[in-house]
Parts: C-alpha cells; structure tokens; sequence
C-alpha cells in the first residue's frame, strides 16, 4: 500500500494518543504526591492511598456502586441477550419494530432526559402501587435499561455472523431448539456476552447523571460522592481513588480481553482439527 | 428455527420488551403528563393533572403555562442554541483530529493495528467522571500546562482556561475523542486499497486519490463519528458543570438547576419533552430512512 504522505496522520495519532494519556498519567502522578497543594511537590507518599481505607463514606460509596453495577450489568446481559437473539432469529413478530426502536433509542437519548423521566416515572409509581423506593432498586433498573441497549448491540452483531448450520445441524442430530441454542449457539456468542458484561459494568459503575436523579435520599453511588467532593475543590484522596479505579478497570479489561482471545484462538484451533480430522477420514 | 412460530419465543421476545416498554418508554408519557402540571410544595413537587372527583368522572387539570414559560423566558432557547453551537465545534475539532488518527491506524501493519485500537479504546473504557476531573488537573491555573508554559518562558502568567467555555470545548474532544476515531477507522479499513493503486496509476498524487477517492467512501465514517460525539455532547452535564463558568448555558446544566436547584420539576419535564422533539425526533426520522433505505 503507499505510504507515501502518511507522516502527517501518523504525527497526529501521536498528537492525539497523548491528549488522551496525559491527563490520567499526571493524576496518577499527583496521588503519589505527599503534599495536599497540587502545584507543590512534597516528595513521594502513598498517604493518600492510606486514608481512603479510613474514609467510610467513599467505601460505603464504593460497595454500593459494585453492587449496582454487578446486578445491573447481569440484569443487561439477561435481557439484551434475549432481545438480540429475537431481533436475529424471528423475522417478523408484532413488536419487532417497538423493540428495535427502545433497544437502539437509549444509545441517542441524553442522560439528563433518561434520568428525569425515569425519575419521574419512579416517583407516579410510587404514588399508584407503593413500589419502588428510592435507591439501590430503583438505581438499578435505570441502569439496565441503558445497558441492555448495549449488549443488544454487541450479542445481535455476533448472532448475525454466526454460521446458522451448527445450529441446524445439532437439531438434525436430534439435539431441540433449546438444547441446540444452549451447547452450540451460546458459546458462538460468548465473548460478545462477556464483552458487553464488562462494558456495562464499566458503564454503570461510572454513571453520575442518572443515578443522580433515580436514587433517593441515603444511596450514594461513587460518582455521586466523587462529583460532590471534586466540585467543592481538589482533594487529594480523589486522586488516589481515581488512580485506583483507572488503574483497577484498565487492568480488567485488558486481561479480560487477553483471555477471551486465547479462548477465541483455541476454539478456532479445535475447529479445524476436527475438520482436518473428518477430511482425513 | 422449528421454534419461530410457536408460543414458546413469546418466552424469549417478552421479557426485554416488557422491561424496555415500562422503564424506557412509558417513563416518557409520564413525563409528557407531568410537564402539563403545576409546581406545587408537597411530595411529589407537582399538581395531578387527572383528578378523579367525588362524583366519579375524570377531571383534566392540564396547563399549558410550562411550555409558554419556555417560549418566553428567553434562558432556554439560548441554552439550546448554545449546546448546539458547542456540540457542533467541538465535534468539527474532533473530526479533524480523529480522521488522520483513524487514517494512520487504518494503514498500520496489522498487528500494530489492534495495538492501537486497543490504546484508542482503553479511555473509553475507563471512567468518563474521571477522566473529566483528569483533564482539569491540566488545565487549571496551576496545573501542568500552565506550569509547562511558565517554565518555558513562553508565557508570563498563567493561562485562565478553567472556568471558561474553552474548558468545555477541550473537556469534550479531549472525552469524546475515541467516539470518532473508532467508526471512521472501520470504514477507512474496509477500503479497497486497489482503488488507491488505479488512481495512482492513472497519474493521481497522493493528494488527489485521497481527496477523490478516499474522502467520499469514508463519508459513512464521518457520519457515524460526527453523530457518536455530536448527540451526547449537546446534552453533557458532566463537562459544563465541572470545566464551565458560572455563565456556561449548556442545556444538560439548565436541566439539572432547574430540577435540584428550583425544584421546579414540571418545567424540568417540559423542557425534556421539548428537548426530545426537537434533538432526538430529527435523529429518529433519519435512522429510520437510513434503515428502510438500507433495507431497500
């Protein structure tokens, strides 16, 4: 291919790398720094670390928004799933068109809007059936409302590509459609179930906008407290923790993503030594 | 599939659709009803719009004071213009810097490629507050430009750029980014290099076959791109509130104040409903003729 000429995007993908890497190296940098004003270098300390393990509210804060984020991502994962596989396999059943719009209108709709109509709509039920209350509960479905469009996405492109004769021929072997979908379709999509698991719970483990509004008064996820802290001014243990989880999701995703394509690769591998294996019959 | 057809996919298609119908879109006619209502100082902070009277027959308490509030307090229409003026420029600077990004990932060896990709898509992964609350360590008063710039003599005092509306324009490229490098290199990728190769030998130059041919075949990209950071970035709170001045109008903020600050929650649902029809309904009637075209 000619590469002649490509100096000028290659210096601005550089250009464009560090704009992205910067900022997280220095805040990185800063949480190692012993003294709390920022443009004063204090020499080396992981004081800041050390204090977050004393500070009930951010740890409270955490737990609560791991445990909003696992529920919500495995709630997602469930039900976009669902939704992907019948958007691909069923051509036409009344409500495709419905669904189709609410699965992919999330992705368009501004989170302040999400939030308060969600909130609004929290708050009429609460008045007409007594349920829900404000909080974890209510945190949650908004959040796998707005993650279920993601894994609908990812799970409904790998359903597309995937070969639909293994399928058939399972069920030629006797295997129903249940069974079939279970032992051969699955795995197929399994790295794209894995996938956008991980996305929605990086997703909901960051969201500030909608949590905000849908959960009442005692349920603060981590954004909400981080948010409150970082708009009051610099605080220095805010630097620690965002390290850490900058540092803690980065590593996740990457080993994740090692992972999956050893698995890919090995599957790949056996793939073809069961065709070589049957040619050479 | 000998399941299509039977009852039993019902089991399969009810769940999400269920789910999706009560928490997404009902939320939204709760929301229409409620920007009908009066502010009103108990819990919930709103007047019922349907009363049912003793006698039993369904009484429509409806005002249409929220949306006339909107046309005359002249805050949101600035706000809205605003956001798309905001959203608009910042997404130009982010096509600008993200299609010689997706190029030169696009004509890397392969395994180079993924490499990048990976590095392109990490941010993205990783929490959007933060990196937020990053940027600013940068670009405050005494932050590392300002230090660096010092430093250098370039500069005699700091730049002010926190607290201004080019805070909000460096805060939404500098997040926003990876949303436009990803699709135009999905399209840059897909490209026929042979057709590169045929303007070349034809006598194009480098220039010419990348204006000619390149350019009109990424279009799809472009789109793609300049929409993913377009549409979030009209409706961004999260930037304004913590990069803007006190007099950045981002309508993301207007929202918000107008809900945790005036508790004027009717006027925050007409505002929604406003904001819906007027950036979201455009968006849906294009996806839907770009389907039914592709479908064609």
């Amino acid at each position: 291919m000619e590469r002649r000429g490509s100096l000028f995007p290659l210096s601005v993908l550089c250009f464009g790398i560090a704009i992205l890497y910067i900022p997280i190296l220095v805040l990185i940098a800063y949480s190692f720094n012993a003294s709390p004003l920022v443009n004063v270098w204090g020499g080396f300390s992981t004081g800041w670390y050390a204090a977050l393990w004393h500070n009930r509210q951010l740890l409270d804060a955490a737990l609560l928004s791991l445990e909003v984020a696992v529920s919500a991502s495995t709630g997602a994962v469930v039900l976009g799933t669902l939704a992907a596989v019948a958007l691909v396999r069923f051509r036409r059943f009344r409500g495709r068109l419905l669904l189709t719009g609410m699965v992919n209108a999330p992705l368009v709709m501004p989170e302040i809007i999400t939030g308060i109509t969600q909130l609004l709509l929290f708050v009429s039920m609460m008045q007409l059936i007594s349920w829900p209350h404000r909080g974890f509960t209510t945190i949650v479905i908004s959040h796998v409302t707005f993650c279920t469009a993601y894994v609908t996405i990812t799970v409904q492109a790998r359903l597309a590509s995937a070969d639909r004769s293994l399928e058939e021929a399972a069920m030629d072997l006797g295997a129903g459609p249940a069974r079939a979908f279970l032992e051969i379709t699955l795995p197929i999509i399994a790295p794209a179930i894995v996938s956008s698991w991980l996305l929605c719970f990086t997703l909901s483990l960051d969201d500030l906008v909608i949590s905000s509004f849908v959960s009442g008064p005692g349920a603060s996820t981590l954004p909400m407290v981080i948010y409150s802290k970082v708009k009051l001014g610099v605080s220095p243990d805010i630097n620690a923790l965002a390290s850490l989880i900058v540092c803690g999701v980065g590593v996740l995703i990457l080993t994740a993503g090692w992972l999956m394509r050893r698995a890919e690769r090995r599957r790949t591998l056996e793939i073809q030594l069961a065709a070589a294996d049957f040619a050479a019959q | 599939m000998k399941i299509s057809g039977s009852p039993g996919r019902w089991l399969i298609i009810l769940p999400p659709l269920v789910f999706l119908l009560v928490f997404f879109l009902i939320p939204f006619a709760f929301a229409f009803k409620i920007s009908f209502a009066e502010s009103a100082a108990h819990v919930p902070p709103f007047t019922d719009v349907l009363v049912f009277t003793p006698d039993h027959h369904l009484k429509i308490a409806a005002t249409l004071a929220n949306y006339r509030y909107l046309l005359t307090d002249e805050v949101y229409g600035v706000a809205y213009l605003f956001s798309l003026r905001t959203a608009f420029f910042a997404t130009l600077v982010c096509l600008a810097l993200g299609y010689p990004m997706a190029y030169a990932i696009a004509r890397a060896p392969r395994a180079t490629q993924s490499v990048l990709l990976l590095v392109i898509m990490l941010p993205f992964w990783t929490s959007f507050l933060l990196r937020v609350y990053a940027l600013e360590g940068i670009i405050r008063d005494n932050g590392l430009l300002n230090t660096v710039l010092l430093h250098l003599g370039l500069i005699h005092e700091p730049l002010r750029i926190m607290r201004t509306n080019l805070a909000v324009y460096l805060g939404i490229i500098y997040s926003y980014l990876p949303f436009m490098v990803l699709p135009l290199f999905a399209t840059l990728e897909k490209l026929d290099p042979t057709l590169l190769e045929a303007a070349a030998d034809l006598g194009s130059t480098p220039w010419r076959a990348f204006r000619d041919v390149t350019l009109p075949l990424s279009v799809p990209g472009v789109i793609a791109g300049s929409m993913l950071v377009f549409i979030p970035a009209v409706g961004e709170f999260v930037i304004p509130s913590l990069l803007g001045g006190p007099n950045n109008l981002m309508i993301g903020r207007v929202l918000w104040d107008e809900f945790f600050g005036n508790h004027d929650w009717p006027v925050a649902a007409a505002v929604s409903i406003a904001f819906l029809l007027l950036l979201v309904g455009p968006i849906a009637i294009y996806q839907y003729y770009n389907v039914r075209q592709l479908e064609a």
